[in-house]
């Protein structure tokens, strides 16, 4: 017995779109998110009704994010070309710029690991027989990134109002 | 969502959004869009408001696959669709943009007929030659089920068409709502009794 695909959009698109983001930043993210829910529809009839869901989508994520990083890079104009400070645009979907500052600063391999660890959930195992490398390769990898992100992207708690 | 070992670090993540509606209503448009263009959006639906509750439709590339009352559990019955027909189930309103607009003018008096291509895959055997026979009773009119029985030549399954007129999965438009007792009493009907006496009445009145 397989849920309607739609279910499947609606519980689990908003955490999908929250890796693609972290992952390639605000321009590449719903072109991935896009590119990962087509696929997945096409290949939900056969999917086993007992499988992750959740670890399916960001497998597949994680597959289409290369694709789109590749073709980025063969765009005449690269990202780092952009200004500094991304423009304004009113929306109220943009999210901070600063945390994709400090995440596109990570080596990507460090990037994936702390997106899929903190935002998808999956655990380090995972994430190694997706990116390659040994689980505890991918565990150094998510603390490392976390790290430098404590560094690099300062606001953190503080101004989430939970610890003061 | 968040499952992680250190909580201290999700937040780190506040700033993304976890739910960003604007952008998933962006995604799922074109998530529909693409899935139409590559033939693999196997069943569209939509809900439409009407006199006798929120009506669930269904549609694959056929026509209108399924009609259901807010009474039968939307979900369920999408989750059925998934099992009978395809998984592969979005909201996708555009599909049904006819088959809505023609239901509104039947509850508007507008429309006593039904124009629309049709998708009979979940109704088989006797229960669909049954069901074939429906779409000739004419609007405003009744039959028995006893009636319904002998002009789809069984004159002896009664109950069955009973059964027929219960599983129709495209209500409205294939009118079981038309078939009644020998007595003159409405009897069942998927959408509850008083929707069934508030169609009769209705079309009675035009």
């Amino acid at each position: 017995m397989r849920r309607p695909f739609e279910q499947i959009v609606a519980e689990y698109g908003p955490m999908v779109l929250r890796v693609c983001r972290a992952v390639l930043g605000p321009q590449d993210a719903e072109d991935a998110w896009s590119e990962t829910f087509v696929s997945a529809l096409k290949a939900y009839p056969d999917l086993p009704p007992d499988a992750n869901v959740e670890a399916w989508l960001v497998t597949i994520a994680h597959r289409k994010s290369v694709d789109v990083t590749r073709a980025a890079a063969r765009r005449p104009t690269p990202v780092e070309t952009l200004p500094e400070r991304p423009g304004v645009t009113g929306r109220p979907e943009d999210w901070d710029g600063d945390l994709w500052r400090a995440l596109k600063a990570l080596p990507a391999r460090q990037r994936q690991a702390v997106a899929y660890h903190y935002l998808a959930g999956l655990p380090y195992k995972e994430i190694a027989a997706l990116c390659g490398g040994s689980t505890d390769a991918a565990r150094r990898a998510a603390a490392d990134g976390i790290k430098t992100l404590r560094g690099t992207y300062p606001r953190l708690t503080d101004q989430s109002g939970v610890t003061r | 969502m968040t499952t992680a070992s250190d909580p201290q670090a999700g937040r780190l993540f506040a700033a993304l959004p976890t739910q960003d509606p604007p952008a998933m209503a962006r995604l799922h448009e074109r998530l529909v869009d693409q899935a139409q263009r590559e033939g693999v959006l196997d069943v569209a639906y939509r809900t439409l408001d009407t006199p006798v509750g929120r009506l669930l439709l269904a549609s694959t590339v056929q026509g209108l696959v399924k009609v259901a009352f807010a009474v039968q559990d939307h979900n369920a019955v999408l989750r059925r669709l998934a099992d009978d027909v395809s998984p592969r189930i979005l909201e996708a309103p555009a599909r049904l943009d006819e088959a809505s607009r023609q239901l509104e003018e039947y509850f508007a008096g507008r429309r006593t007929r039904f124009d629309l291509p049709l998708d009979w895959r979940l109704s088989k055997g006797f229960r669909r030659e049954v069901l074939t026979h429906l779409r000739e009773i004419g609007y405003g009119h009744t039959e028995s089920y006893a009636e319904v029985a002998a002009a789809a030549g069984s004159p002896r399954a009664v109950r069955a068409v009973g059964t027929a007129c219960a599983t129709n999965p495209l209500p409205l438009v294939v009118p079981c709502h038309r078939v009644v007792r020998s007595d003159g009493s409405a009897g069942g009907y998927a959408g509850g009794p008083d929707a069934k006496l508030r169609l009769l009445a209705m079309e009675r009145a035009a």
